[in-house]
């Protein structure tokens, strides 16, 4: 899995955190996702991609 | 009930796309059909009336897949093509040319249109903000620094005039509020906000109707009031609410009033689901008859129909949120959770107002309803629980001073 973070795009909601918290968080000071996890494992995938789905802002994207 | 082998999904934003999407990954191997009328690819809009107007993104930044990946996933995306009609007895959507694409069963995600001032529906100088076109046609007629005036006191005429001001307009909003932005956000934060914008160079009519828009017998030169003043302007922001696209359903038998009227599932009957901003349904916590207009409820509730098109309508499961939104204005940014609408108290957690950095809890009738942070966006994920619990008030402020102590 392969997962891009636009952090340009990222306007700081936390949805990922919320969906996926093993493998985002966000920065302390403006709320922009971080990646906790830059290989996640393949069971985490349907999580992952809700993670994303969910995001407001469309910061990120995962490829299988 | 059978596993469907079509899925028609009318409307390609955010809510069609994450049904598309969401049918692909449930394992559905039959096929998608996704109808928008716009004759762009599948773009956000929340950065329409940020980054895009302020000449900041292009084109490119704002579509929410790269062409390529409708193929991949075979899903039939259809740009620029109207459903015109819905016909439940057959199962068919039936498109402008009279084409019909039929289904067992359907998603109307059709959204919403932005609301016009009556008569100025095609009169040039009077833009609304909706969609891409609406975005390109004001980014064009921002340029230059023209007299604007802002018609409404909501997050997208206040984002409007955030962008404007950068780009050195002469900007006026008008509300008939006496505050802007309390609709959303409550008297205080909106008081606070409305100082924001006039610090900035925002000049507030607030508490005051609009009577019409004046011409020069082409175009528009200014917003008469009611009071009998008029505001000139080169151009004129209109910014005062959308309406759900459901005219083409009428005669389809679809129950349909504020939106597409689904139950707790998002199944309006018949085959028919409804997701995003046209989509009105019964939220299994409140019972309350909710739309919301938000790009996350849009994906959420995409998302939560592929789920119950795959689990069939007997097994489909009530569909519950904690709303999000947020508007960029100058340099704050402001984060809600839940719904402030309604709220009967306000209680600042962290932060103050005079800072411009702060939480606040908002509650009604003795529950939290909604959490809302300017410029603390991790504090305010840690209210998001109280908020989804509808947590009892005193509780959650006896909690909240434990933690802070």
């Amino acid at each position: 899995m392969n997962i891009t973070i636009h952090e340009e795009k990222c306007c700081g909601a936390g949805q990922c955190v919320l969906v996926a918290p093993a493998v985002f968080d966000q920065r302390d000071e403006d709320g922009v996702v971080v990646l906790l996890d830059t290989t996640p494992a393949d069971d985490q995938l349907d999580t992952v991609r809700n993670a994303a789905a969910v995001c407001p802002a469309a910061a990120i994207e995962v490829e299988a | 009930m059978s596993t469907p082998d079509r899925v028609v999904i009318v409307g390609a934003g955010p809510a069609g796309l994450a049904a598309a999407e969401g049918l692909r990954r449930g394992g559905f191997v039959g096929r998608v059909t996704l109808i928008g009328d716009e004759p762009h690819l599948p773009y956000d809009r929340p950065p329409l009336s940020k980054q895009f107007l302020a000449g900041e993104w292009d084109l490119g930044q704002l579509r929410l897949r790269q062409p390529e990946a409708y193929a991949a996933s075979d899903v039939d995306l259809r740009t620029g093509v109207t459903a015109t009609a819905l016909d439940t007895g057959n199962r068919e959507v039936v498109l402008t040319d009279g084409s019909r694409v039929s289904y067992d069963e359907v998603v109307i995600a059709t959204g919403v249109r932005a609301r016009a001032l009556p008569g100025t529906e095609h009169l040039p100088g009077v833009h609304v903000l909706r969609t891409l076109d609406d975005a390109i046609g004001l980014r064009a007629a921002m340029q230059g620094g023209p007299q604007l005036v802002v018609v409404g006191g909501g997050f997208i005429g206040a984002e409007a005039a955030y962008v404007a001001r950068e780009l050195g307009c002469e900007v006026t909003m008008v509300t008939d509020r006496l505050v802007p932005l309390a609709d959303a956000v409550g008297d205080d934060v909106g008081a606070t906000l409305t100082q924001l914008h006039q610090e900035h160079g925002v000049r507030i009519e607030a508490g005051v109707l609009v009577e019409g828009v004046v011409t020069d017998g082409s175009r528009a030169t200014g917003v008469c009031l009611a009071d009998g003043r008029t505001l000139p302007a080169e151009a004129v922001i209109v910014g005062i609410g959308a309406r759900p696209n459901v005219e083409w359903l009428s005669g389809s038998g679809v129950p349909v009033g504020d939106g597409v009227e689904c139950d707790e599932r998002l199944y309006a009957g018949n085959g028919v689901w409804a997701a995003g901003d046209v989509a009105s349904w019964t939220d299994p916590d409140s019972g309350e008859r909710l739309r919301i207009e938000h790009r996350t409820n849009a994906a959420e509730q995409g998302l939560a129909v592929a789920r119950n098109i795959l689990a069939g309508p007997d097994a489909a499961a009530p569909f519950r949120t904690v709303p999000y939104v947020w508007s960029d204005q100058y340099d704050l940014k402001i984060q809600i959770h839940g719904r402030t609408r309604g709220a009967d108290r306000v209680h600042i957690v962290e932060g103050s107002l005079e800072q411009r950095q702060f939480t606040a809890l908002y509650g009604r009738e003795g529950r939290v309803t909604a959490a809302l942070g300017v410029n603390m966006m991790r504090p305010l994920r840690a209210l998001r629980p109280f908020v989804a619990e509808r947590a009892d008030w005193d509780t959650a402020l006896a909690a909240l001073t434990a933690r802070a102590a």
